[in-house]
């Protein structure tokens, strides 16, 4: 019997791998895609708890968050397509004229 | 009090026009006066003069019913404290006497000047000031009222400043004339500035007076005399010396007389009125009113009896030998006011008033007519003028100069008046004889009246006045013979003219009352005793006190001791023959030898009998003692140069230059030059850069966290979300 636990196991694991992405990487696309792999971590994690304790809320808020996602995710890549037209670079390290 | 009373006498009540008529003259003449002819501005003036003259009348005949006086109040003056005085007018007999006389010879002076100052301001070039002299004239007379009508010091303090003004504005009447343009200026200021001096006396007498009585109305003060005396008497010795030294500003008596001769820079009838007849007098007349201070301190009164004394000596002497006609008699007056204030000072008040009346009178008529003879002569010189052969003649003669001018007034110019201005001869004769004291013209009465109680009170004083009058009579006798008689001396006198009516008619009514004026205080009658009796109560007392200290001093105990109804025949005969002596040798000097010298060339011929025979010493009496000399060397000389010390050193570089330059100012500068660079820029600004610079530093190191790194700012959200969730999930845990 696959219990909730593995479940929540690997929603941890893929959440960790997202944000050690989000943390080391210079390309701002794998960032996106790693924080897909947050997102749909957490995801997981509310499916399983749905299920586990027989309620829609979960579900629902799954239903969200991928809207939230889509939305994120298309105005992200907006963004990088607009900076990489100025600045003809999409390393995340360049993107520092915020610098104090 | 005696208020209720005069509530109930109309008469009493009229006292105040005696101020109002002069003051209502004075104001036609000066809104209008531009508007008025000459008559009509001298009309109004005598009017007014007339008026108050009638108003003291008036007063007398009330005071011949009530002979005790009343005090008439007009309004509240000052209340403050304890402090009270009215502005009342005192109506007693001897206010009354002054009044008649300021009043009665002010209005024939008033009548005198219409005719005189018609002349005077033509002569002197300027028409305009007609108007000015009546109002000034008015104005002496109200303020002169003021001072004899005063019921208290201080309102007699008001008065006699307001006769020193008058006699300041009347002195320098041609203020642009004189030696060197500003000669009558100085002359006034002179005045001025030696009366202020007497001020400050009286002054400080009058807050000794207010210190020791309480109040300074005259009432109170009397009654508390011999309380005061028996507490303090010395508080009273100095209230009457410091009274006595404003006495001698004011009636010219030494050491401050040095104003009198130099005041006769004013036209004549101001020589007259002001300082001959009236405001000189006043000071006579404030020791008169003080009797009761003074017969409480018999030392002050010795001290004001020799200072009269020696004045009367010192003067006449002076009066030998000067030749301007105005400055003999000016010396004569400070002769006689020193016999009146050596009267009044022995005590013997009466005889002091009496004479104060009498001089007012023949001094005035002197004075008149010395005008007239300087009107005629600038008439004979007119006249030469506008006659080429006659103005040859005079430049070819001798002559005495005033500046570049001829001489008028100089008495060596004149000479053989007699035949040409009869009239203003025989009024002079009948002046000069009264002045001199022969029987039976006013003077010898006043005169030998105070000579008689000088010789029972102060002998020294006695033999200082007899002198005096032996003096006197020798320079009248002078003065008569060197105006009137023998030939005229140069063309203008030649041409001499006798005066106009109006200058006239005055002189005979003075000449008059010089004549029967000894009828006031006849021996046996002594009517002016009886009168003045009322007031100057106590003065006998305080004689008969002083009689017995003196009797015992000898040899003219038994002389005093013959005494015929106040008469002493041999006090008449000393003086009187004197006099004759002094006539008789006057007589040999200036009608025998002065007409013999007269024949000598007009360089080599002395100006007078007496320079060959008294050689240096005339020479002394004719520049008069060189007091004013000593007086610059001794007092002006030192303080001319203190005040320039003081200007130059004290104020200039001590006090400008070193204390608000270098003190002030500089350690004004050094310290705001701290201020503004120690505190100002160091601290206060310090402290806002400070701040700035703080707050810039913290911000250089706080912009160091922001690397503008994406993936820092990621972990820094990590672990923050981290260490929440950690402390969260830590806490649940502990709880």
């Amino acid at each position: 019997m696959i219990t909730i636990n593995y479940f929540l196991a690997l929603s941890a694991i893929l959440f960790s791998i997202g944000a050690l992405g989000v943390l080391i990487r210079r390309n701002p696309i794998v960032i996106f895609m790693s924080v897909e792999l947050m997102l749909n971590s957490a995801n997981l994690a509310f499916v399983a708890f749905a299920r586990a304790f027989s309620q829609a809320g979960g579900q629902i808020f799954v239903f969200f968050i991928m809207t939230v996602a889509a939305a994120e995710v298309a105005i992200g890549l907006a963004l990088i397509v607009i900076i990489f037209r100025t600045k003809h670079s999409i390393d995340i390290d360049q993107m520092n004229t915020l610098k104090g | 009090m005696l208020l209720s009373e005069a509530a109930n006498s109309p008469l009493a009540n009229l006292v105040p026009w005696v101020v109002f008529f002069p003051l209502i003259g004075l104001l036609i003449n000066m809104i209008f006066g531009g508007r008025l002819s000459e008559k009509a501005i001298g009309a109004i003036a005598s009017l007014a003069a007339g008026l108050a003259f009638v108003v003291s009348v008036l007063q007398a005949v009330y005071l011949f019913g009530h002979p005790e006086g009343t005090v008439v109040p007009l309004f509240t003056w000052i209340h403050i404290g304890d402090l009270q005085i009215d502005w009342a007018f005192r109506v007693d007999t001897l206010s009354t006497t002054m009044m008649l006389v300021v009043s009665g010879v002010g209005t024939l002076i008033h009548i005198y000047a219409i005719g005189y100052m018609h002349e005077d301001v033509r002569i002197q070039g300027d028409p305009s000031r007609f108007r000015r002299f009546f109002v000034f004239m008015n104005l002496f007379i109200l303020a002169m009222m003021i001072l004899v009508t005063g019921d208290s010091y201080l309102m007699l303090f008001v008065g006699w400043e307001g006769v020193g003004l008058c006699s300041f504005l009347l002195i320098g009447f041609w203020y642009d004339k004189g030696k060197d343009g500003i000669g009558n200026a100085i002359a006034a200021k002179k005045a001025f500035v030696t009366n202020r001096i007497g001020d400050f006396g009286f002054l400080i007498a009058m807050f000794l007076l207010f210190w020791a009585f309480g109040n300074l109305d005259f009432e109170t003060v009397f009654a508390r005399v011999p309380e005061v005396a028996a507490a303090s008497p010395a508080i009273l010795l100095a209230i009457t010396l410091f009274m006595l030294l404003g006495v001698a500003g004011k009636s010219a008596q030494i050491p401050l007389y040095v104003w009198l001769p130099d005041a006769m820079a004013g036209p004549t009838p101001v020589s007259a009125l002001i300082h001959a007849a009236t405001m000189v007098t006043a000071g006579v007349y404030l020791i008169a009113r003080s009797y009761p201070l003074y017969s409480a301190a018999p030392q002050a009164q010795e001290w004001v009896a020799l200072v009269g004394g020696v004045t009367a000596l010192f003067a006449a002497t002076i009066a030998v030998a000067q030749f301007d006609i105005k400055r003999v008699l000016a010396y004569s007056t400070i002769s006689q006011l020193g016999f009146m204030v050596a009267a009044v000072g022995m005590g013997a008040f009466v005889a002091g008033m009496f004479h104060l009346v009498t001089h007012a009178f023949f001094k005035a008529l002197l004075f008149l007519s010395a005008g007239s003879v300087i009107q005629g002569v600038e008439h004979g010189l007119h006249h030469v003028e506008h006659d080429i052969r006659l103005k040859k003649k005079l430049k070819n003669e001798g002559v005495y100069f005033s500046g570049h001018h001829y001489d008028p007034q100089d008495m060596r110019n004149m000479g053989g008046l007699r035949s040409r201005m009869k009239l203003t001869f025989v009024v002079y004769l009948i002046g000069a004889i009264a002045l001199m004291g022969l029987p039976p013209l006013a003077g010898f009465w006043s005169k030998d009246e105070i000579l008689l109680e000088a010789m029972k009170l102060n002998p020294t004083v006695y033999w200082l006045l007899t002198a005096a009058a032996f003096f006197t009579a020798f320079y009248m006798t002078r003065q008569v013979i060197l105006v009137f008689f023998g030939k005229p001396r140069t063309t203008p006198a030649e041409y001499a003219q006798e005066s106009p009516p109006i200058i006239t008619a005055p002189l005979v009514a003075l000449a008059a009352l010089s004549v029967l004026g000894g009828a006031l205080n006849l021996p046996y009658l002594h009517s002016f005793t009886t009168w003045l009796e009322h007031t100057i109560g106590g003065g006998h007392a305080a004689e008969a006190a002083v009689e017995t200290a003196h009797s015992t001093a000898g040899a003219e105990s038994w002389i005093s001791s013959i005494s015929w109804g106040g008469f002493n025949p041999i006090v008449a005969l000393i003086a009187t023959g004197l006099a004759l002596v002094a006539i008789a040798l006057g007589v040999s000097l200036y009608s025998r030898r002065y007409q013999d010298l007269q024949k000598l060339p007009f360089a080599r011929r002395p100006d007078d009998p007496l320079r060959p025979i008294l050689g240096p010493v005339f020479t002394l009496l004719h520049e008069k003692y060189k007091v004013d000399e000593m007086y610059a060397m001794i007092l002006l000389d030192p303080y001319v140069r203190l005040s320039g010390w003081l200007a130059e050193v004290l104020d200039w570089r001590f006090w400008h230059d070193w204390f608000h330059d270098v003190v002030l100012a500089g350690s004004y500068n050094a310290l705001s030059r701290v201020v503004s660079i120690r505190i100002d820029l160091g601290v206060i600004d310090g402290f806002a850069n400070g701040l700035a610079s703080g707050a810039q530093a913290l911000a250089a190191s706080l912009r160091k966290m922001q690397t503008g790194l994406v993936r820092n700012y990621a972990l820094s959200v990590f672990l923050g979300i981290v260490l929440i969730l950690g402390y969260l999930v830590l806490s649940v845990f502990v709880s």
